[in-house]
């Protein structure tokens, strides 16, 4: 479903250019669970940006469905994102002055959702997610766990077939955390691909699938029940 | 959700940091509405108060300006009344009517009008009689675009028929009362009113005509000296002088004939009106570029800042599929309410401006013209988008990874 071919991304510094993302070679099947670990500023979010058709590569093609992202005009990959991925931060992204159900509704409004059915919809997933009680507040009067819940519920409303989450449960505490988690392994037993980039090893847990990125090349790709979780943070 | 409430609650939410460039527009705005405002009323005044007038020289105290045109004969500089006299023994040719007149401001039942004393015919003439004095047997005719010569005493209209018979004659305690004066008090023809605390006797409402007559008392320019505790003083005489004289200089016959007044002619008054008037307009014209510059640069740099400060929101909303059109669109947008919000806004706040001032600064009334709304609103909206076309692009054109990126 998703597949890089020798992908690489890299910076132009004064002082020099940074290889963020080194010759890349990934496939990723359809309802795959994948974690993403590797130390700090060794190309995660590249990857995982460039896997959603939001950076383009200096070089190597990124496949959607066989379809070669970055050969589509900016507004056709703007329509595949909106289609089929769903992006979740670890700073979560709520737009701050709309109140959680608004900002549920904000993916279906640009895929032109009818204004009723937007407010429906939205507020069953945020039901979805236990915050039906949360609909009318805004991002700045929830908790940080809630706020993760609602851009939860904001990336479902559109049913993608991928989820990419960069650091989900880095912002929260481990209970919280757990509770995102469950989600994730929920999203994914739907049948729905995750790439979820990672520095929890407990997370990491229960991706059935880990990769393991240093200085921006994958260095270790495989089935996590064949491995133990490597210490966090060291560089290989 | 739709793109517009979208837009508009981010606006709400953070209207005070919109404050500043609001406030820029609106007062630019409402500063040209404004002006255009009391200029239009007081053209149009300038106008009907020209057709409506049948003297064409006005004699003056030295001291008084003649800015403005309605006050002209309210400023209380006076002369002598012995003046009248003057002109009318004097042999000067073409001088077909003459209408000395003092006027003062007064109350009457809680509102403020103005008295203004007139000479009836009758004792004029028994006076230029007297005075051997022929000049109001003098037929009116052969007075080139004057025409029919009205011989009423005060400016008098085309449809006075009412007044000129009751001019004829006018008793120490009757007076005449303007239209606005009539439905104001709401009174009748016979009915008395107290005016200074002397009774009167309404002997006629005079007809509507649109200008300042509407809002005043004639009385016995007699009675008005005696109210007005003066000795035989005037403010004003309106002369209808005979075209071709007036062109063969009887202006400056008059003047010397009375040094110590100015003697001016009607089209020197309308004309300094009308440069009044249009020196407003290049005023406004200046107020206008203004509003473009300050306007403009200010709605230009909260947009800038705005699209800095939502860089990661933009960043978030292309992530979940927006393309940039819908990015161009929302700032776009943002622009336009902000052009319609402050263009109306300031429309109001400039005409209630005008309405208020109008009368205080130009001595005119003024209606609101609800044709200023589009205009305003027209160029609001238009410096709005024209400042913010760059801002919105370079919002369309952020690399969104670039700002989910940094943290
Ligand atoms: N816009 C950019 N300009 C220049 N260099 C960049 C830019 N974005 C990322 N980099 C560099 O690319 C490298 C990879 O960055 P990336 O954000 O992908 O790392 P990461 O693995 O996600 O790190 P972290 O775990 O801290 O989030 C880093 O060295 C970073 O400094
Ligand atoms: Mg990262």
């Amino acid at each position: 479903m998703l597949k890089m071919e020798s992908v690489s991304k890299s910076y132009n510094h004064r002082s020099g250019t940074v290889t963020a993302l080194d010759d890349a070679n990934v496939q990723i099947d359809q309802g795959e669970y994948v974690s993403v670990v590797g130390p700090s500023g060794s190309g995660k979010s590249t990857l995982l940006l460039a896997m959603g058709g939001m950076l383009s590569p200096t070089s190597g093609k990124v496949l959607f469905n066989e379809l070669s992202i970055y050969d589509l005009s900016p507004d056709r990959r703007a329509r595949l994102r909106r289609e089929n991925i769903g992006f979740v931060f670890q700073t979560f992204n709520l737009v701050p002055y709309l109140t959680a159900q608004e900002n549920v509704q904000v993916p279906l409004f640009l895929a032109s959702v009818g204004e009723a059915e937007q407010v429906e919809r939205a507020a069953d997933l945020l039901g979805r997610v236990g915050l039906a009680d949360r609909l009318h507040h805004k991002p700045s009067e929830l908790s940080v766990g809630e706020q993760q819940r609602v851009a939860l519920a904001r990336v479902l409303a559109n049913d993608p077939k991928v989820i990419l989450a960069d650091e989900p449960t880095g912002n929260l505490d481990p209970e919280t955390s757990a509770q995102i988690i469950e989600f994730f392994d929920d999203l994914n037993r739907e049948g729905r691909t995750i790439v979820m980039v990672t520095h929890d090893p407990h997370a990491a847990e229960r991706a059935k699938r880990v990769m393991r990125l240093v200085g921006g090349a994958i260095q270790a790709d495989e089935a996590a029940s064949t491995r133990s979780m490597p210490s966090i943070g060291n560089v290989g | 959700m739709r793109l517009r409430k979208l837009v508009w609650r981010e606006m709400f939410e953070r209207k005070n940091q919109l404050a500043t460039s609001f406030v820029a527009i609106l007062l630019g705005i409402a500063a040209v509405v404004s002006i255009k405002n009391i200029t239009f009323y007081s053209q149009k005044a300038v106008a009907r108060e020209l057709d409506a007038l049948g003297a064409n020289i006005l004699v003056l105290p030295k001291s008084v300006s003649i800015q403005d045109y309605y006050s002209a004969d309210m400023q209380g500089e006076e002369f002598p009344e012995e003046y009248v006299m003057r002109l009318v023994m004097s042999d000067l040719q073409g001088l077909d009517n003459l209408s000395p007149k003092l006027s003062m401001p007064v109350e009457v039942q809680g509102r403020k009008f103005t008295l203004t004393g007139i000479l009836p015919k009758s004792e004029f003439q028994a006076k230029a009689m007297w005075a051997g004095a022929g000049i109001f047997t003098r037929p009116a005719e052969g007075c080139g675009e004057m025409g029919e010569v009205p011989d009423a005493f005060k400016p008098p209209v085309k449809e006075t028929l009412v007044r000129q018979t009751v001019i004829d004659d006018l008793g120490s305690s009757e007076v005449l009362v303007g239209a606005d004066v009539a439905s104001l008090l709401g009174v009748k023809a016979q009915d008395s009113v107290e005016v200074m605390g002397k009774q009167f006797t309404v002997i006629a409402l005079l007809p509507q005509t649109g200008t300042v007559d509407d809002s005043r008392i004639f009385a016995h320019l007699h009675t008005v000296q005696d109210l007005a505790g003066k000795e035989p003083v005037i403010n004003a005489i309106e002369i209808v002088g005979c075209c071709n004289e007036i062109s063969a200089g009887l202006v400056e016959k008059i003047n010397k004939l009375l040094p110590d007044a100015k003697v001016v002619t009607v089209q020197q008054v309308v004309q300094t009106q009308i440069n009044t008037n249009r020196m407003m307009s290049r005023l406004s014209m200046v107020f206008i570029g203004i509003i473009v510059l300050v306007g403009g640069a200010s709605i230009a740099n909260y947009m800038y800042a705005n699209v800095y400060e939502r860089r990661r929101e933009i960043g978030t909303l292309m992530a979940l599929g927006a393309g940039s059109s819908v990015i161009l669109k929302m700032f776009l947008l943002k622009a336009l309410l902000l052009g319609l919000v402050s263009g109306i806004s300031g429309y109001i706040l400039g005409t209630a401006l005008a309405v208020v001032l109008g009368p205080r600064l130009a001595g005119i009334p003024v209606m609101p013209m609800p044709m200023l709304v589009l205009w305003a609103v027209a160029l609001s909206v238009a410096i709005s988008l024209v400042a913010s076309c760059l801002p919105a692009r370079s919002a369309a054109r952020l690399d969104p990874c670039a700002t989910l990126q940094e943290q």
